[in-house]
């Protein structure tokens, strides 16, 4: 499973610098078993079998792996909540193993996902790299309908498709689209940005969905609301409010360079002296000198850094993937450690990186480690 | 340092505005920062399922000795549980609370009728072909619905080279 869910890093989307990925899902449920919280033992074990039994006739699940949640360690687990390919809900109760029946099926290849017996009994999801809401809502349609045909699914003719939540129900459909604002952050302008978004029916979350912490300024952005509109509607809609997003962000991140740029430069540079050097370094501290990284690298003041290098330091740095690449478990000081090191490896295979001489001043410019 | 507007009280709401591309701040206290109509948090209104619930329902006031408990013929599930929960019990409780859950929709999204994809069940005595010239017809609706003529047009003809001759 070690590439599974990271084709996205690649940051070959559109305005990657900013968007660091879009996700859509669409939960479904099967006729005739309890949904995932009252679900029983043969409820749960029937849903997988049905998925399954059905594998094979469904073209773009071909190549697919299904993997039973129990049948994995914890650390192979934890990795695939880091990668966003399950869910918090799928891992059961933390120290107990996960519940009969949970599974992700996975298909990188195809870009997609199904989590099997979460809160509902299938969620389909799909991963990509920058803003691309339209081609992930294509590619979970035409997964939907191949699924679809084969699997009966619960729908009602008023409601849609029938869901555990009435948050979720209709199109089942929850469109996500992780965004870096530090300027409108910097420029204390976001809080208007976020209340905005609630009155056009949109609502955001930090890092790791439901209920998760806005950590280095990273912010998803989903629709509210699921019934009463079509997908394509859905996701439209969300399209165009991201993209003004986009430009606002944009927008202030040429005030700070304009009427800011030493403090600005200053904040870039000692973000990117600190992850070079640093012994240990927290996931949260990582995150947010990240924040001031990214923002160098797309502004183009730390010349030589890839988008890439930085997506592949926010998956790698997380503890699972720490243990993962030691082959061991690490204690919270070593997994700091570990972290700081592995920063420091990435950075410096990116090369030299050193100040554009028109937007410094000083004369001599430093050098950046090899 | 004092509010810039009643320059009496103490100005406890700095607001960075950026105006015509100048970026400007403006320091307040908390009562002109009211009376601009300002927010101070930048909390998302979130609608927890639990407030809706909470609201709804004026069966609670009638004793529950006098009236059956609604509850799904399938799963179980009392109404009141679900009410606790936030969560349904089965596809089939949407049938069972279908009235309760209509007005539910209503507050949570706008409406309670669903606009998006149609789904038919897969019949088990259908053959394939049949299958999919039945999610080709759809695509097909749903194509002229949106517009999307030249989509459509393609999907015309693959029905047509799908279609049993005669």
């Amino acid at each position: 499973m070690r590439d599974f869910g990271l084709t996205w890093l690649d940051a070959s989307g559109e305005f990657a610098d900013i968007v660091l990925s879009t996700r859509v899902r669409l939960a479904r449920n099967l006729q005739g078993h309890a949904f995932g919280p009252r679900a029983r033992f043969n409820d749960r074990t029937a849903v997988l079998d049905q998925v399954r039994g059905v594998k094979s006739r469904v073209d773009f699940l071909e190549d697919a792996e299904i993997q039973e949640l129990r049948e994995l360690d914890l650390r192979p687990r934890r990795i695939l909540l880091e990668r966003r390919l399950a869910s918090k809900d799928l891992m059961g109760e933390s120290g107990s193993p996960p519940a009969p029946g949970t599974a992700v099926v996975l298909a990188p290849d195809r870009l997609i996902s199904v989590m099997v017996n979460e809160e509902d009994h299938l969620r389909l999801q799909t991963l990509l790299s920058g803003l691309r809401l339209r081609e992930a809502w294509n590619l979970l349609d035409s997964l939907d309908d191949e699924l679809g045909r084969e699997l009966p699914y619960a729908y009602h003719h008023e409601f849609g498709f029938l869901t555990s939540c009435p948050t979720n129900v209709g199109t089942g459909l929850r469109a996500s689209v992780l965004m870096h604002l530090p300027a409108l952050v910097l420029t204390k302008e976001i809080g208007k940005v976020l209340q905005g978004l609630s009155q056009v029916g949109l609502t955001f979350r930090g890092l790791y969905g439901e209920g998760s912490e806005v950590v280095g300024n990273f912010f998803q952005l989903s629709n509210q609301t699921t019934l009463g509109k079509s997908e394509e509607d859905l996701v439209d809609h969300l399209d165009r409010i991201v993209r003004q997003v986009i430009q606002y962000e944009t927008h202030a991140r040429q005030v700070l360079l304009r009427d800011a740029a030493s403090v600005t430069e200053d904040k870039i540079w000692r973000a990117y002296g600190l992850l070079s050097h640093a012994r240990t370094l927290t996931f949260e501290e990582l995150m947010n000198l990240l924040s001031g990284v990214r923002l160098g690298a797309s502004l183009k003041l730390l010349p030589g850094l890839r988008v890439y290098s930085l997506n592949k330091i926010m998956i790698f740095s997380q503890p699972a993937h720490l243990e993962e690449a030691a082959g061991r478990d690490l204690s919270p000081a070593e997994s700091d450690a570990h972290r700081a090191a592995l920063v420091r490896r990435i950075l410096s295979s990116e090369g030299v990186v050193t100040p554009d001489e028109d937007t410094s001043d000083e004369n001599g410019a430093r050098e950046a480690p090899r | 340092m004092n509010c810039q507007k009643c320059e009496s009280e103490d100005a406890v709401i700095h607001l960075t505005q950026i105006v015509d591309a100048e970026m400007k701040t403006l320091h307040l206290c908390e009562r002109c920062a009211a009376e601009k109509g300002l927010e101070t948090s930048t909390v998302p209104e979130s609608f927890p399922l639990t407030d809706f619930l909470a609201k709804m329902g004026p069966e609670d006031r009638v004793p529950a000795e006098h009236v059956p408990k609604p509850s799904c013929s399938f799963c179980g599930l009392e109404f009141s549980e679900f009410k606790e929960l936030g969560r349904l019990g089965c596809p089939h409780c949407w049938s069972a609370f279908e009235g309760q859950l209509r007005g539910l929709l209503r507050r949570i999204h706008g409406g309670s009728q669903h606009l998006g994809k149609v789904y038919l069940s897969p019949d088990p005595s259908a053959s394939e072909m049949e299958k999919r010239l039945e999610t080709l017809r759809r695509k097909l609706h749903r194509a002229v619905e949106l517009e999307e003529f030249e989509r459509a047009a393609e999907l015309r003809d693959e029905i047509r080279a799908a279609e049993p001759v005669g």
